[in-house]
């Protein structure tokens, strides 16, 4: 084994990794589409004015969010066959990811609703607004501003989970990465080569959002132009 | 095969797993305290040298994924003649990988200590070291806790990553039982158990006590 850099094999497998990252970022497409929603149903659970369903809720939410998500993807993946539904590696990450950062997002919304500050409700109240009213109109075009930077956070940690999936036989970029250094038993270049990928989508993207959350904080006057 | 006859055939196994990750856990928490503590002051430095060197590590490593860092210190950084054993390699690349988080939460906490006392110990004509040790750092303890709360179970959450590099945790014995038994709900369950065990009932209380202690130094309550 050498140290060098091959730049011939570095290109040659180049497309190959590309062509996965198109899958990775997929994967954490869709991945955040569903914790978007599943973070909603979450939401809902835990403003009901029912206790007991507050309760359940809570207990899940802490379950999810304090077990690793490797070990979850081996449940679904594994386990529900047991039960007689199999599925493909590729939605039980889907689920499993969805699942997870699901918890997660709905901190980030009941954060954002919490922002919202309290005046507004009692002004609706006092207003005779309904409810769906209060919330379309006054409460979450307020809270949305807010959640932004949170959400944002979260679709970039969904993109760096994304390798786990390949412990279940996604194809995305690690899973070809460790394919390909497999094959050539080469390791240097390819997870090299994931690691820049990584960099050169999750840095721009993170400072995509701490740009948004700039002009978030400054259209709500939180912070004046002065200070930037 | 009923789960009690499970437990008593594989617990001990699993017990032995749970062990390791708890000394991953304990390694990793110990070397991203020291790392965040240390880029944190070099992020806040006035030269550009030594502030450009920690917002390079920060940004790399904060920049791409933890599981891409573990294989990249396990398999190659031995390309470069550099073997690390499988648990030294975990507990860097995590120990590592969070210090880069670290190190911006404890950038904030030292920007959060009100302005007066950094006055207060410049009138004083404290030299900037002294000003650091004994006024500002004690005080970043109570705002920097919570979040670094938050941060280290995450960090439980990832040491189930170092089995994929052959460490002989928690994860590694459940899939391992897996495979032999093809018992998964009993495995990955009981695995996904004592994560939770541990998170609940041990790591959040002991975080919660180390806030309440901080506080109470500088003379603050926690609710």
């Amino acid at each position: 084994m050498n140290a060098e850099w091959r730049w011939d094999f570095a290109i040659e497998i180049l497309p190959q990794m590309l062509w996965a990252t198109l899958n990775t970022i997929l994967a954490a497409g869709i991945g955040y589409a569903i914790a978007a929603v599943v973070g909603l149903l979450f939401l809902l659970g835990q403003r009901t004015p029912i206790k007991i369903v507050n309760m359940i809720n809570r207990e899940i939410v802490e379950f999810i969010r304090s077990t690793p998500l490797l070990i979850q993807l081996f449940f679904v993946y594994f386990v529900l066959p047991q039960f007689g539904i199999t599925l493909s590696a590729w939605v039980c990450g889907m689920i499993t990811i969805g699942l997870h950062f699901g918890t997660y997002l709905s901190e980030v919304y009941r954060g954002a609703l919490e922002g919202v500050p309290k005046t507004q409700w009692e002004a609706c109240r006092a207003l005779n607004f309904s409810t769906f009213y209060t919330y379309r109109k006054i409460v979450l075009p307020q809270a949305f501003p807010i959640a932004i930077p949170g959400m944002g956070n979260y679709l970039v940690g969904i993109f760096k989970d994304t390798p786990l999936l390949s412990t279940i036989g996604v194809a995305e970029l690690f899973h070809a990465a460790t394919a390909v250094g497999g094959y050539h038993y080469r390791y240097l270049e390819p997870y090299t080569i994931v690691g820049l990928i990584f960099l050169t989508l999750s840095i721009p993207a993170a400072m995509w959002i701490r740009k948004i959350e700039k002009n978030v904080n400054l259209a709500q006057g939180k912070i004046k132009k002065e200070q930037l | 095969m009923s789960y009690f006859a499970f437990l008593s055939e594989h617990g001990p196994t699993m017990l032995l797993g749970t062990i390791t990750t708890i000394k991953v856990l304990v390694c990793s928490t110990i070397l991203y305290v020291i790392i965040s503590l240390i880029f944190g002051l070099m992020r806040l430095s006035k030269n550009p040298l030594i502030q450009g060197t920690a917002t390079v590590y920060i940004e790399f490593f904060r920049g791409t994924s933890l599981l891409v860092q573990l294989f990249w210190f396990y398999y190659v950084l031995p390309f470069f003649g550099l073997t690390l054993e499988a648990f030294t390699a975990g507990v860097v690349a995590i120990g590592m990988n969070f210090g880069a988080y670290g190190a911006e939460i404890v950038r904030g906490g030292i920007l959060a200590v009100p302005k007066g006392q950094w006055e207060g110990a410049f009138a004083l004509n404290f030299t900037p070291a002294k000003r650091m040790r004994k006024i500002i750092i004690p005080q970043i303890f109570p705002i920097i806790l919570p979040p670094a709360a938050n941060l280290t179970v995450e960090l439980l959450k990832a040491t189930a990553l170092v089995a994929l590099v052959t460490v002989v945790d928690l994860t590694f014995e459940a899939k391992q039982i897996n495979s032999i038994t093809w018992l998964s709900a009993q495995c990955f369950g009981t695995a996904l158990l004592i994560y939770y065990i541990i998170s609940r009932f041990f790591l959040v209380p002991f975080l919660r006590w180390l806030e309440v202690l901080a506080a109470r130094k500088v003379g603050k309550e926690v609710k």
